[in-house]
């Protein structure tokens, strides 16, 4: 179970893989994701559904390298099996026809952002996707992107490809246009998420983001996942992913992604030092 | 350690202590704390026991063990006899061995109790099962021909296996469905290594699947599938729901949220289920918090308390409301923790957890409380007084409940549940208001017992049996 049958690197530190995971891949909707634990040792770690095939029975994830596990899955390869893959997990996105809907995605969010833009744009909304990243190196999944949405704007800070600026900038001059919008979805690092919160409540746009807290078990068990929302404790996993951005606390969410930094910092010096796992030279792995 | 006995006339052997590792020892390992009886003390404290023609102490176990007669068994030398006679009633006596709160169950009832100390049932049980596991290996009862009949049941928790364990032996498929990637509920997740060996609980799971039992793990009821799906489309005959009461409670203060504030639930599962301990030859980290404070005063408190303590703490105080008298959990485990050094800070409610710029948590702000009149429940009611002080920590962890997990009821068609979200269900029989669906253990009664949700899974079979025509 859980085979990893394709996997490349789309980016600097960014891999994309295809499991075969049938049960999920059938119960899966937009906006959910999975926990998964690589060996018998690891950490229970969640990961967007970036994508899932029902028939063929695989989903794609889509991870950032940021740490022991999301760097030990980066060396792992084609025939490699996860140990355990838990999901789908969190509330679906409300898919609806609403009009149009403003997907924007930073860095790694642009993964978590594909099933949800590709939920809209089924279900007959107008669809326009904003997508930002530092610098050219750094944009992914633009050309599936391309695929699900009506209008596709590109930006990068350094302006080596697409608009020269931040998403912010992007959202801002279509609203500036007189775009009429209908829904705001922003998925990314948390700063750019505050960021495109602070434009969207100005201009009064209901906002959707999808949060990141730190996991464990993902049923609602443990409380790890706490975030604030409109002043109330809501669990990440079980009340979320997504909620009003208008609501989110997003200083509180900040702080305690740092919760782990010492450990974690120890614990990949010490993968670092001896890494494990498959170390093939095979052309799909590291 | 050991009392030195020399084999006396019967009434005047004393209760028989359990070989223990030492305090200081103990305090920096996760090793199991009690080490059980040999041989030799299993039948002195055998010795003890009247044989009661009226054997008061069954009527204090809730699965209704037949006592006097395994503890015969002990004493004429035969153990894995006797480990049999337990199983008749318990499926998992290595485990109820272990937590049952013996003091206020079968121990408590015990006519021995009147005059000196009651017979030590819970260890001699753990004894017989131990011996039989260590020696018995390879017997498995015989089982019947495949009935064709198929169950479900969601969650992996004592009631959900000792279900299972009914079920199987009559012939009847069942397959298990585990939220988690380890089997066991809070024998897994909750209770520490130190009070429970998971060894123990994988070797009472592999028996269940040696019988035929189908486990899924990484199953969440209520995402993957739900509860109808499993009776419409994956065509069970009947569902049993044992999913606990896993959801934590906070006290709703200022301040919970700040890092370094943990449930005693993901403390737990983090040490535990996690191996935390091991970090970082495991990858999951937890704050070794230096001055750790627990809120609580039942089994997951001291659990808590005792974890960190292992886990590298300097000092680790419990703050409770009332007074040593009222703490809800087993009395040995409040002993082992009072032994290891657990500082008590009594008659005492946080107020609030005070916070660093950088989001952590750097201390409690606390009222002192007094004893006031009894409550509904018989305890005295702690009152506020208008004396304020602050205890200083880093780590802070929540003990104080756990609620029903809301996701098998919500996503469950037709499924009544009580106003604290626990499913109703018929104590003698756990039969829901949906057809064709059981329900039994923490789900049911609220937070409880292992024994307690053992004697559910253990009605709801037999009820379920009855149901299909199977005796
Ligand atoms: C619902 C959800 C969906 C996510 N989807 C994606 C995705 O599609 N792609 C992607 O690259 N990342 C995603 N993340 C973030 C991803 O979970 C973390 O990057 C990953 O856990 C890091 O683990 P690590 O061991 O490599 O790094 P660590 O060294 O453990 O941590 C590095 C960083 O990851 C965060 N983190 C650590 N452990 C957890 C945890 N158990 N849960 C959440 N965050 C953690 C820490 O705050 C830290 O900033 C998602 C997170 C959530 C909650
Ligand atoms: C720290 C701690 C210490 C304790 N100490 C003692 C003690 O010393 N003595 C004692 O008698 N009792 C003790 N208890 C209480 C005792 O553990 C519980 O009463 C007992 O485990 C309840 O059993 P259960 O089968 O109802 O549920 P649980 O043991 O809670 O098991 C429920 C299982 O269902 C799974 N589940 C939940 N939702 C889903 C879903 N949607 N899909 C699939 N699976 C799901 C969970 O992951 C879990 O594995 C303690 C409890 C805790 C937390
Ligand atoms: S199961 Fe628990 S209550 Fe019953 S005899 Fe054993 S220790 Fe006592
Ligand atoms: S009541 Fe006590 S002495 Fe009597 S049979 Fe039970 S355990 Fe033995
Ligand atoms: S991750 Fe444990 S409750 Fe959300």
């Amino acid at each position: 179970m859980f085979e990893i049958l394709e996997k490349e690197r789309i980016g600097p530190g960014v891999n994309r893989a295809v499991i075969s995971a049938p049960e999920i891949a059938r119960a899966h909707k937009p906006g959910q994701f999975i926990i998964l634990r690589t060996h018998e040792q690891g950490e229970r770690i969640p990961l967007t559904v970036a994508d899932k095939d029902a028939e063929k029975g695989t989903i794609t994830l889509v991870w950032q390298e940021v740490g022991v596990t999301t760097y030990f899955m980066g060396t792992m390869c084609v025939g490699d099996r996860l140990q355990d893959l838990c999901g789908p997990l969190g509330k679906p996105t409300h898919v609806d026809k609403i009009g149009t809907v403003v997907g924007i995605g930073g860095g790694i969010g642009v993964a978590p952002l594909f099933p949800i833009t590709k939920g809209m744009h089924d279900a007959g909304n107008h669809v326009i996707t904003i997508v930002g990243a530092r610098t050219e190196g750094l944009l992914i999944m633009t050309e599936d992107m391309r695929k699900v949405s009506d209008e596709l704007l590109i930006a990068t800070d350094d302006g080596s490809f697409g608009i020269h600026g931040f998403v912010t900038q992007v959202l801002q001059s279509l609203i500036d246009k007189g775009t009429k919008i209908d829904l705001c979805v922003a998925i990314g690092p948390v700063p750019m998420m505050r960021a495109v919160v602070n434009v969207t409540k100005a201009a009064k746009l209901p906002t959707v983001v999808s949060l990141n807290p730190i996991m464990v078990d993902g049923t609602g068990m443990c409380g790890a996942c706490r975030v604030e929302v409109g002043g109330k404790t809501m669990f990440g996993c079980v009340d979320g992913p997504e909620f009003d951005g208008h609501e989110v606390d997003f200083d509180l969410l900040m702080k305690r992604l740092a919760m782990y930094k010492g450990s974690e910092l120890i614990a990949l010096n010490q993968f670092r030092e001896s890494p494990r796992g498959c170390q093939c030279t095979f052309p799909g792995g590291a | 350690m050991t009392e030195q006995v020399k084999p006396a006339k019967k009434p005047k052997v004393p209760r028989q202590k359990m070989p223990e590792q030492s305090a200081v020892e103990r305090a920096h390992n996760f090793y199991e704390v009690a080490l059980g009886y040999d041989n030799d003390l299993a039948l002195l404290e055998a010795s003890r026991c009247l044989h009661c023609k009226k054997p008061v102490c069954m009527a204090g176990c809730p699965v209704e063990v037949d006592i006097p007669d395994f503890v015969e068994m002990v004493k004429k030398g035969d153990y894995i006899g006797a480990a049999w006679k337990v199983k008749e009633k318990n499926s998992l006596p290595r485990i109820a061995g272990r937590v049952c709160p013996q003091e206020s169950q079968c121990e408590a009832k015990c006519v021995l109790g009147k005059k000196g100390e009651p017979c030590a049932i819970g260890r001699l049980e753990r004894f017989v099962a131990d011996y039989a596991a260590v020696h018995g290996e390879g017997k498995m009862p015989e089982l019947p021909k495949p009935t064709g009949l198929r169950v479900g049941v969601v969650g992996s928790g004592p009631a959900g296996l000792t279900l299972a364990g009914a079920l199987i032996k009559k012939g009847v498929a069942v397959t298990v469905f585990e939220a988690l990637h380890e089997l066991g509920g809070v024998l897994v997740y909750g209770i520490p290594e130190f009070r429970l060996p998971k060894a123990i609980v994988r070797s009472e799971v592999d028996e269940l699947r040696r019988m035929g039992v189908e486990f899924k793990t990484n199953w969440v009821i209520g995402r993957i599938e739900t509860v109808d799906d499993l009776l419409e489309k994956r065509k069970y005959d009947a569902v049993f729901i044992g999913s606990g009461a896993g959801a934590p409670l906070f006290l709703r203060i200022p301040g919970e949220n700040l890092n370094g504030v943990y449930s005693a639930n993901e403390f737990l599962t983090r040490a535990n289920l996690m191996k935390a301990y091991l970090f970082p030859e495991n990858d999951t980290p937890i704050a070794k918090g230096r001055r750790v404070v627990v809120f609580g005063g039942g089994n997951v408190a001291m659990d808590s308390a005792r974890s960190a303590l292992r886990l590298g703490a300097e000092e680790v105080t419990i703050v409770y409301r009332r007074t040593m008298e009222e703490l809800p959990a087993r009395s040995e485990e409040v002993h082992h923790a009072v032994e290891e050094g657990i500082k008590f800070q009594l008659l005492t409610a946080p107020l609030n957890i005070i916070g660093n710029d950088a989001g952590w948590a750097v201390g409690i702000h606390c009222q002192k409380m007094t004893l006031g009149e009894p409550d509904a429940s018989g305890r005295r009611r702690p009152v506020p007084t208008e004396e304020y002080f602050d205890i200083e920590c880093d780590t802070v962890i929540v003990a104080i409940g756990n609620a029903a997990n809301p996701l098998v009821p919500s996503t469950t068609k037709a499924l009544e549940t009580n106003k604290w979200g626990n499913i109703v269900a018929d104590l003698e029989s756990g039969k829901t208001s949906k057809d064709r669906v059981w329900a039994g253990g923490d789900i049911v009664t609220g937070a409880a017992t292992v024994i307690l949700a053992m004697g559910a899974g253990r009605k709801a079979g037999l009820s379920m049996l009855s149901t299909f025509g199977i005796s």
